[in-house]
């Protein structure tokens, strides 16, 4: 199985090639966390998670709840 | 033992009416944010304290290498509080409208009422933290056009304040001073300008019409200031998260947004040059000077 690079949260990684967002997100432990994600600046619903393959040099957001005001 | 209870008064919560921005009711007028606190346990405190039932927070990355540390929804009751997200640290219109729908999205997983409203920053720069004024009505268009209820930070620009009420905006929210400035309401003047030009129906308004003062509020006696001017409620977090005691002043903070608002609707009476006696002249038993 080939592996692709992408980048998450402005970090390179290196992920297998048939990877979703879903398989993404539990790879870094934060499948059940409050997080929403972004591919390539567009807003990936959770609903699309398990269905959203990555592709090479996908640039990936991962943004979640902190205090502000 | 009636006579005693009738001395009891109403306690303010009965007497303060709710506040209604677009769909959402709030019964306290005072929102508080969450940022800057000590510690998740200082601020689940404060904003008991504080009496708030909206509270702001803010969209940034997941910390990756620690995704096992605590998440600050740990900390809010959010079967009570309606979230209230922002797009703190946007500096174009384009970069708040994906803060705002990343903002939504969480909310909608949290199944919290606060999905579906935003409040809208777009800033001009990362020092003075004022808004980019073409910046936040640009996303404020889009926003409302997505089905958004926007409360929009903005400075004390009567103009501009209606200008974004025209364009959409459930409620428009002046500054008092720059975010964390602690200067309380700077100009007076120009946040009753906004709010006569809001709430006047002759100016394209409606008395019902929400304005809330936002930022810059450093004390209680800011916080009844700007309701005393006629605001429905004030957004603030500094004033409370980086006082000495958070708590005892949330409790102050709390006191003096009912205090504004009762006394706003109590109807002042006139300033005047001259003093005018409590008690009556008539029966006193001295000379009086001049007389």
């Amino acid at each position: 199985m080939s592996a692709i690079p992408i980048e998450v949260n402005g970090e390179a990684y290196t992920v297998a090639a048939n990877l979703t967002v879903a398989g993404l997100l539990q790879q870094m432990g934060l499948l059940g966390r409050p997080c929403a994600v972004e591919l390539n600046g567009r807003l990936i619903p959770k609903i699309s998670w398990d269905s959203q393959a990555l592709a090479p040099n996908d640039r990936l957001e991962i943004v979640t709840l902190v205090g502000g005001g | 033992m009636d006579a005693i209870e009738q001395t009891v008064p109403p306690s303010t919560h009965q007497l303060v009416i709710p506040l209604q921005i677009g769909r959402f009711s709030l019964r306290s007028r005072l929102i508080v944010g969450t940022g800057k606190y000590g510690s998740y346990q200082l601020m689940g405190e404060a904003l008991t304290a504080s009496g708030a039932d909206c509270v702001t927070v803010a969209v940034r990355r997941e910390r990756l290498l620690d995704a096992q540390g605590q998440s600050i929804m740990d900390f809010l009751p959010l079967d009570r509080l309606t979230i209230l997200p922002n797009t703190a640290g946007c500096f174009t219109a384009s970069d708040a409208v994906r803060v705002a729908r990343l903002g939504r999205e969480l909310l909608e997983q949290l199944g919290n009422a606060g999905a579906g409203w935003v409040k809208l920053e777009v800033l001009g720069d990362k020092k003075t933290l004022l808004p980019d004024p073409v910046g936040t009505l640009e996303a404020c268009r889009e926003l409302v056009s997505d089905g958004f209820t926007v409360l929009c930070y903005t400075s004390d620009d009567p103009i501009m304040a209606a200008r974004l009420r025209d364009a959409g905006a459930a409620s428009v929210m002046p500054a008092g001073s720059p975010i964390g400035s602690g200067r309380g309401v700077a100009n007076p003047s120009a946040i009753s300008l906004v709010l006569q030009l809001l709430k006047d129906s002759a100016h394209g308004g409606s008395p019902e019409y929400p304005v809330i003062v936002d930022a810059g509020v450093g004390t209680p006696s800011d916080v009844t200031q700007a309701m005393e001017l006629g605001a429905d409620g004030v957004l603030l977090n500094t004033g409370i998260a980086h006082a000495r005691d958070p708590i005892a002043m949330a409790h102050a903070m709390r006191l003096a947004c009912d205090a504004g608002y009762l006394g706003a609707r109590a109807g002042r009476i006139p300033r005047r040059l001259y003093a005018t006696a409590s008690s009556p002249w008539e029966g006193v038993i001295t000379h009086i000077p001049g007389e």
